[in-house]
């Protein structure tokens, strides 16, 4: 046992060098941004962009309208986000499943996943937003637009499944046969809950780029969207503050996502 | 001897170019504990997946209580819910508690209502002493009880066979003593087991019968004093002294 | 810590664009244009500070449409702008090759910071907000909206503006069409905006809208050429006017001299000898009220 002054001196000494690396920390990270900022407030250019960027009279006028339009943002993405967990799981299913029957779904399946996976999200939108309507059929760009999203995240999420049901070893499938689970109860209490556990933090991601991409709506025309709504603003008025405020809304719905998932990950290595 | 529990008749097995079963014939019958020793790579863990239709045969027979179960007619389902098996590498389920983890086969299985069932997985659990660890995920218990709640999960079903796969060999030594006491008190219940092992010592103590698979053929089968201590065949004295010079014996 | 420095540094940031929200007050406006009034004597291209000496660098949007301008081409002075930028040009003593042309995105054209032409015309309308960020010529020409709708459509049978209001109508961005819009129909729908005038026509064509709301001149070359089984069924005069003006820099000090060649140009009756030639204005169309 070490005597008791020798581990109180160790832990001073640890104290201090502790406070030193926080203070060095806080220093620098203050100099380091508050040099950023001082470069950024004394360009030249600065009181005309802060108008054009930063004009606080013109965020508080909008901000209600773009907060409003959110709400269409976040209804989106909740229907989007559930179609897309129920078929990105049937495609992952079908594309793992081995029965010689299922052959020709697993070959269609196979050549959406690469489809939709290879085009951008953007032209996918586009096409649907214009190309459907072009086919002499009637219906709101909001749900094109949302069919467009899901058919692309379909796929991403379905390789993530994938991934997941890989990561599970093939001795658990076993486990569950042998205490006599039959092939469907097994996926659905040992295989399945494990592959999602696994593949979390990459799901999770995926929706948080989702939520971003609903902004992708507005190109086919939808209004009463949150970054329709500030580009409206924004080429009205040629001001792009608003701008800024969906940004801002945006920022309010991914960054607790993200926080969500660093808990979800601290738990797992638990 | 009882009636036959499994019947298995000229059973044989390829994985590819590699035969690994060669012609297989053994009777288990009730109540019997049948010990299954020999090198690695000889089948022991093969034909266990095999009567539990983990794995398919190439030919031959094999029956439960008298059925053929071999046969592609046969729900492997129903067959396997009569049936436990415990794995080397206990193979439990990570997400679940210990207590889920003996109940999902009672509940999902064999429709016993929740309840109940957590009544009889507790019961289980204590005599194997395992009692207060029920709501523990697996990861926190030892090697060797991690493999007792996998003879428990096994066991709760109350299957009409044990089928249990070299279940020490993953081990640390001072836990094999837990786990093979957990054996016999399966075998004072009269429990009719099929041991693929390499606890010779174990297997003289609990096993009626002991058989030695070589190269894919069960070259001798007799009670465990003939086997294990005269046995009368060359492919298993040479595995005996084998094991007898790496003090395994 | 660690894990709380990345969450800390993020509420900073946004905390930093609050702040500087906060301090951003314009009370640093100027109007549109200047109250300066200056002699065209003063406006040569020796005396002008243009972007590049004895050079007029004009912007405009690609492509570039008619009746604007004539086969996408700014430099054959074909087409109203066209037509209109190479009369300033002269007026303020420019050769036609002293004038060069630049691409200047719609977006792009009141971006703050220094600006790639001297002035920009793109069917761009005054309004005072718009002033606050950029400088704007006197106006040379005042539109009107007008709907247009395909043939076969209930819209195309309107004969008042509260007919349409349940119609689907979609408007371009930037454009007044959508606050006129939104002022003079009073739709149930909300109106689709489009990023482009191409996506308009496609979405007419489509049978997306119902109907479309775009400047007078634009609507009599949609359904003159791009979308010839649609009709217009009407103009109106959009809410407090739609007057147009060339866009210049903030504070930009051509803007005098380009609204002096600008009001010139009208009290010599050139521009309306322009609009003559490249907008048959009132040709025709019916009014809605």
């Amino acid at each position: 046992m070490t005597p008791p002054d020798r581990r109180a001196e160790r832990a001073a000494a640890k104290r201090r060098k502790d406070r030193r690396t926080a203070a060095i920390a806080a220093v620098s990270t203050i100099l380091v941004l508050g040099g950023l900022v001082a470069l950024v407030l004394t360009s030249p250019g600065w009181p005309d962009v802060r108008e054009t960027f930063f004009d606080a009279d013109y965020f508080a006028e909008t901000f209600p309208d773009i907060a409003r339009a959110f709400w269409l943002d976040i209804r989106v993405f909740v229907v989007v986000e559930i179609a897309v967990l129920i078929l990105g799981l049937g495609l992952a299913l079908t594309r793992t499943s081995s029965s010689p029957g299922l052959f020709p779904l697993r070959l269609l399946a196979a050549v959406y996943t690469d489809l939709f996976r290879g085009v951008p999200v953007i032209l996918v939108v586009y096409l649907m937003g214009f190309g459907i309507p072009a086919l002499g059929v009637n219906v709101e760009a909001v749900i094109l637009g949302g069919i467009g999203l899901t058919l692309c995240y379909t796929a991403y999420v379905a390789e993530v499944y994938r991934a997941g049901l890989k990561s599970v070893r093939p001795t658990q499938r076993e486990a569950a046969l042998a205490v006599g689970l039959n092939e469907r109860q097994a996926m659905r209490h040992v295989v399945l809950p494990q592959a999602v556990r696994n593949v979390g933090p990459p799901l999770l991601n995926d929706f948080i780029s989702l939520q971003k991409d609903v902004a992708l709506l507005a190109i086919i025309g939808v209004t009463g969207e949150a970054f329709r709504e500030a580009q409206i603003f924004a080429s009205t008025d040629f001001d792009y503050t608003p701008l800024l405020g969906a940004a801002l809304l945006y920022l309010a719905v991914t960054v607790p996502m993200a926080r969500l998932l660093d808990v979800w990950e601290r738990r797992q290595d638990r | 001897m009882s009636e036959p529990v499994i019947e298995i008749k000229g059973v044989t097995k390829s994985f590819g170019e590699m035969e690994v079963l060669k012609g297989i014939d053994l009777t288990v019958h009730e109540h019997e504990a049948v010990a299954l020793i020999g090198a690695s790579g000889s089948g022991k863990s093969t034909l266990l997946r095999c009567i539990d239709l983990l794995e398919e045969i190439d030919d031959g027979d094999i029956f439960l209580d008298g059925e053929v179960i071999t046969d592609p007619s046969v729900d492997p389902v129903g067959v396997r819910r009569r049936l436990g098996v415990v794995f080397q590498a206990y193979n439990l389920f990570p997400h679940l508690r210990v207590l889920d983890n003996v109940t999902l086969g009672i509940t999902r299985a064999h429709g016993v209502d929740r309840a109940k069932a957590e009544g009889q997985a507790r019961e289980i659990l204590t005599r194997f002493g395992l009692g207060g660890r029920e709501d523990e995920k697996p990861s926190r218990l030892s090697g060797g009880q991690q493999q007792r709640v996998a003879i428990a999960r096994a066991f709760a079903t109350r299957p009409r066979a044990m089928l249990l796969d070299e279940v020490t060999s993953a081990l640390d030594p001072e836990l094999v003593g837990e786990v093979l006491s957990a054996v016999r008190d399966l075998k004072s219940e009269g429990v009719t087991m099929v041991i693929a092992t390499h606890e010779m010592g174990f297997a003289r103590e609990v096993a009626d019968t002991v058989g030695y698979l070589h190269e894919g053929r069960l070259v001798e089968i007799g009670p465990p004093e003939q086997v294990l201590e005269e046995p009368q065949r060359p492919e298993t004295q040479r595995f005996l002294r084998r094991l007898l010079e790496a003090r395994r014996v | 810590m660690p894990r709380t420095r990345p969450a800390f540094i993020v509420l900073l940031l946004v905390a930093l664009a609050a702040l500087l929200a906060a301090c951003g007050d314009d009370d640093s406006t100027t109007d549109s244009g200047s109250t300066e009034t200056v002699s065209l004597d003063d406006c040569t291209p020796d005396q002008l500070e243009t972007l590049t000496a004895d050079t007029l660098t004009i912007g405009t949007d690609k492509p570039a449409f008619p009746p604007y301008f004539e086969d996408n081409d700014p430099t054959n002075g074909k087409g109203f702008e066209s037509a209109v930028a190479y009369a300033i040009a002269d007026t303020l003593g420019f050769s036609e090759d002293q004038v060069e042309w630049v691409v200047v995105p719609f977006n792009s054209s009141y971006a703050p910071g220094p600006k790639d032409f001297d002035f920009d015309v793109n069917q761009i309308s005054i309004t005072e907000k718009r002033a606050q960020a950029v400088d704007f010529s006197s106006p040379y020409y005042t539109a009107d909206q007008a709907v247009v709708a395909l043939s076969d459509s209930d819209a195309a049978g309107a004969t008042s503006l509260a007919d349409l209001a349940d119609s689907d109508i979609g408007v371009q961005i930037g454009t007044t069409s959508l606050e006129a819009v939104e002022a003079s129909i009073e739709p149930n729908a909300e109106p689709q905006v489009f990023d482009t005038s191409n996506d308009v026509v496609s979405a007419l064509k489509n049978g997306q809208v119902d109907a479309v709301v775009v400047d007078t001149p634009t609507a009599l070359y949609l359904t003159a050429v791009q979308v010839p089984e649609g009709e217009i069924v009407g103009e109106f005069p959009a809410p407090g006017g739609d007057e147009w003006g060339a866009l210049l820099g903030k504070d930009s000090a051509l803007t005098p001299c380009v609204s002096a060649a600008v009001d010139e140009l009208k009290s010599s009756g050139e521009l309306d000898k322009i609009q003559e030639q490249w907008i048959n204005a009132g040709g025709g169309v019916a009014t809605l009220e």
